[in-house]
C-alpha cells in the first residue's frame, strides 16, 4: 500500500496563547510548537500498516514554513519513508488548504491518505473531507478503529450515544481520533535516520479562497468566582446558590 | 436577500433536539438578513418531530425521502444538503459528529467556504462574520466569509427559541448520488449515555478519584442531577479509566453546558480550554490553590468523598421539593 499522511505543524497544547500585534494572529514568540497531535495518530496508523504488510510506501506532506521541516522530521524519525513540503503561508480556510493538497496528491496513486481529524490550532476540522470530496474519493472521519483487508475498509467512528460503523474502498482519504492507536516514540535510531531521509521542499502558493480572519481575541475572562466553604458541610449552602443565585437547579 | 438551509439532524425516524437549537439559529440569522429559513429533513421516510419545526422559525421544511437514507450517509446527505443550498446566503449543521463530517462536504460540493464550531455569526454588508472559538477555546476568532457560507453551530450556544412561522412541509427532490461510503449500522453502548458536547450538565471526575471505581460517585452525582453526562479530564482518559468519548478538552470535546461540575480535577490549561464556556462551573477539589479554583464560579475546598456524597444527597432532597 503506498500512504500518505498530511501534517500540520501546532503550538503544543500547553502553550499559553498571547494574541500577536496584527489583531488576527497569535504572538509566536516562546511557543514550542508540535507535530498536531491528532496527525500523529495517522502517522502511527501509516507506519504500523506498512509494518504489517511488510511492503508499501510511507509519504507524510506538510504545508507551511520552512519550520514545518522539523515537522516533517519527526514523522520521518517515527519511521514514514520520506517528506514533502509544501513550503508556503498556510490559510485559515480549509478549503484554500484541501485544494492545494488534493491537487499535489492527485495521481500519486495512494490506496490510503490520512489525516488527523482536526488541527488543535485553528479546529477547522475540514480538510480532509474536502480533500477527499475534491478528489472525489470515498472519506471517513474521527476513525477510532481500522480494519483494512482486500481493499475493503471497516472503520468505527464515535457518535453522540453510539459508535457508527462505515465502510468503503480503498483508495480513499480517513481521518485519524484519538483511540485509533498509541503514536510511537521516536528512537534514536529513528532520529539519526531521519536525518538522511529525503524530504523534498515545493514552494506552493495558495489561491484565494472565500473566507478571511479579521481578528483573534482572548475570551472575555471569567469572573473571580467564590469558595462557598470548606468540606461537606459547605454543600448546603453550595445548593442554595446552584437553586437560587445561578438558577441551574 | 438568499434563504438560510438549516440542516436537520434524526435518528431512527425521530429529529433530534439540537436540531431546534440549528432553526433557532437560522432564524435568528435570517431575521438580520430579512430572509427566511428551510429546514432540510433527511430519513427513510417520514421524520417524527417535524411539526415542531415551524414553531422554532422554519419557513419551510424541505423533506427527502430516501430507503437509502435512514440512517447518515455521508454522500447522500451530502449531495441533497448541496442541492438544497443552491442559491443560499448560509447553510447551517450543528457541530455534531454528524454535522462536522456533513458540513466540509457539503462546502466542498459547493466550493464554499466553511466556518466550523461557531458561537455567533453577524452580517457586515454583503458578509457574514463568523465568531469560533480556536486553540480549543483559549482565543476566539473572528472570520469574514464571501459568497455561501457553511457553518456548524456548537451545541448548547443558542438556546432553541419559539418564533412561530408556516412550516411548510414540501418534499425535496434529491439529484441521484453515488455513495463511496456506507454507514452499516449505529452500535448503541447497552445503557444510553449522554454525551457531554450535547448535555445541558456535564460532571466530570479526574485524578483526585484515585480509583476509576470511584467514578460512581460521579454517576451518582450526575443521575441526581437528572439529564447529566459524565465527563473526564485527559490524565483519567489516558490511564485507561474511561472512554475518549467523555474527555473534556483540548484533545477531547468542548463543552458548553449550563452547569459544569468539576470534581478532583485540578484544572490544566487544556482543561480549562474545554469547559471555560460553561454558564456555571462548580468545583470541589482538595487543593485550595488548584487553577479550576480560577475559573469556577462556586467552589469547595475539601475531600471530595466526603462531599459529593453530600452534594447528590442535598441535590436530591432539592431535587425532592421541587
Amino acid at each position: 500500500m503506498k500512504i500518505a499522511v498530511c501534517l500540520k505543524r501546532v503550538p503544543d497544547t500547553t502553550a499559553k496563547i498571547v494574541i500577536g500585534g496584527d489583531g488576527k494572529s497569535i504572538d509566536e514568540s516562546g511557543v514550542k510548537f508540535v507535530p498536531n497531535p491528532y496527525d500523529e495518530y495517522a502517522v502511527e496508523e501509516a507506519i504500523s500498516l506498512q509494518e504489517k504488510a511488510a511492503a508499501g510506501e510511507t509519504v507524510v506532506y506538510s504545508l507551511g514554513g520552512a519550520s514545518s521541516q522539523e515537522t516533517i522530521r519527526t514523522a520521518l524519525a517515527m519511521g514514514i519513508d520520506r517528506g514533502v513540503l509544501l513550503e508556503g503561508a498556510g490559510s485559515a480556510d480549509g478549503m484554500v488548504v484541501a485544494r492545494a493538497l488534493a491537487s499535489e496528491l492527485e495521481g500519486q496513486g495512494f490506496d490510503l491518505i490520512l489525516f488527523g481529524k482536526l488541527a488543535v490550532d485553528d479546529y477547522n476540522h475540514q480538510v480532509g473531507a474536502m480533500t477527499a470530496e475534491l478528489m472525489g474519493l470515498p472519506c471517513i472521519t474521527t476513525v477510532s478503529h481500522l480494519e483494512i483487508e482486500n481493499g475493503g475498509v471497516v472503520a468505527e467512528r464515535e457518535i453522540e450515544g453510539g459508535v457508527e460503523v462505515v465502510t468503503c474502498r480503498l483508495p480513499a482519504v480517513l481521518t485519524c481520533e484519538k483511540g485509533l492507536n498509541e503514536p510511537r516514540l521516536p528512537k534514536l535510531k529513528g532520529i539519526m535516520a531521519a536525518k538522511k531521509k529525503p524530504l523534498e521542499v515545493k514552494p506552493v502558493e495558495l489561491a484565494p479562497g472565500n473566507m478571511e480572519v479579521v481578528g483573534l481575541e482572548l475570551p472575555p475572562a471569567r469572573s473571580e468566582g467564590k469558595i462557598v466553604g470548606e468540606g461537606p458541610d459547605a454543600v448546603p449552602e453550595l445548593v442554595n446558590l446552584l437553586r437560587h443565585e445561578a438558577k441551574v437547579l | 436577500m438568499a434563504r438560510i438551509l438549516a440542516v436537520m439532524e434524526q435518528r431512527d425516524g425521530t429529529l433530534r433536539k439540537v436540531s431546534h437549537e440549528i432553526v433557532t439559529a437560522a432564524r435568528l440569522l435570517a431575521d438580520t438578513l430579512g430572509t427566511t429559513v428551510d429546514a432540510l429533513v433527511i430519513g427513510a421516510g417520514p421524520v417524527a418531530g417535524i411539526d415542531a419545526l415551524g414553531g422554532f422559525g422554519a419557513d419551510r421544511v424541505l423533506t427527502v425521502e430516501h430507503e437509502g437514507l435512514g440512517l447518515y450517509q455521508p454522500d447522500g446527505y451530502a449531495t441533497a444538503a448541496a442541492a438544497a443550498a443552491d442559491g443560499c446566503a448560509a447553510v447551517m449543521c450543528a457541530a455534531t459528529a454528524t454535522g462536522k463530517d456533513l458540513a466540509p462536504r457539503i462546502a466542498a460540493k459547493l466550493g464554499a467556504a466553511y466556518a466550523a464550531e461557531i458561537t455567533g455569526c453577524t452580517v457586515d454588508g454583503e458578509h457574514l462574520v463568523a465568531t469560533r472559538p480556536v486553540y480549543a477555546g483559549k482565543a476566539l476568532q473572528r472570520v469574514r466569509m464571501t459568497g455561501t457560507a457553511v457553518l456548524s453551530v456548537r451545541p448548547n450556544t443558542v438556546p432553541p427559541a419559539q418564533s412561530a412561522k408556516a412550516g411548510a412541509v414540501e418534499a425535496f427532490v434529491m439529484p441521484t448520488f453515488t455513495p463511496r461510503v456506507t454507514v452499516t449500522e449505529v452500535k448503541a453502548p447497552a445503557v444510553a449515555v449522554l454525551d457531554v458536547a450535547e448535555a445541558a450538565i456535564v460532571v466530570s471526575g479526574g485524578r483526585g478519584l484515585k480509583e476509576p471505581e470511584h467514578f460512581s460517585l460521579i454517576e451518582d452525582l450526575a443521575a441526581a442531577l437528572g439529564d447529566a453526562a459524565v465527563g473526564a479530564s485527559r490524565a483519567v482518559v489516558d490511564a485507561g479509566w474511561r472512554d475518549h468519548s467523555a474527555q473534556v478538552g483540548q484533545t477531547g470535546k468542548t463543552v458548553s453546558p449550563n452547569l459544569y461540575v468539576a470534581v478532583g480535577i485540578s484544572g490544566a490549561i487544556q482543561h480549562l480550554a474545554g469547559m471555560r464556556t460553561a454558564k456555571t462551573i462548580v468545583a470541589i477539589n482538595k487543593d485550595a490553590d488548584a487553577p479550576i479554583f480560577k475559573v469556577a464560579d462556586y467552589g469547595i475546598v475539601g475531600d471530595l468523598f466526603e462531599v459529593v456524597p453530600r452534594l447528590t444527597d442535598e441535590v436530591k432532597k432539592a431535587k425532592a421539593e421541587g
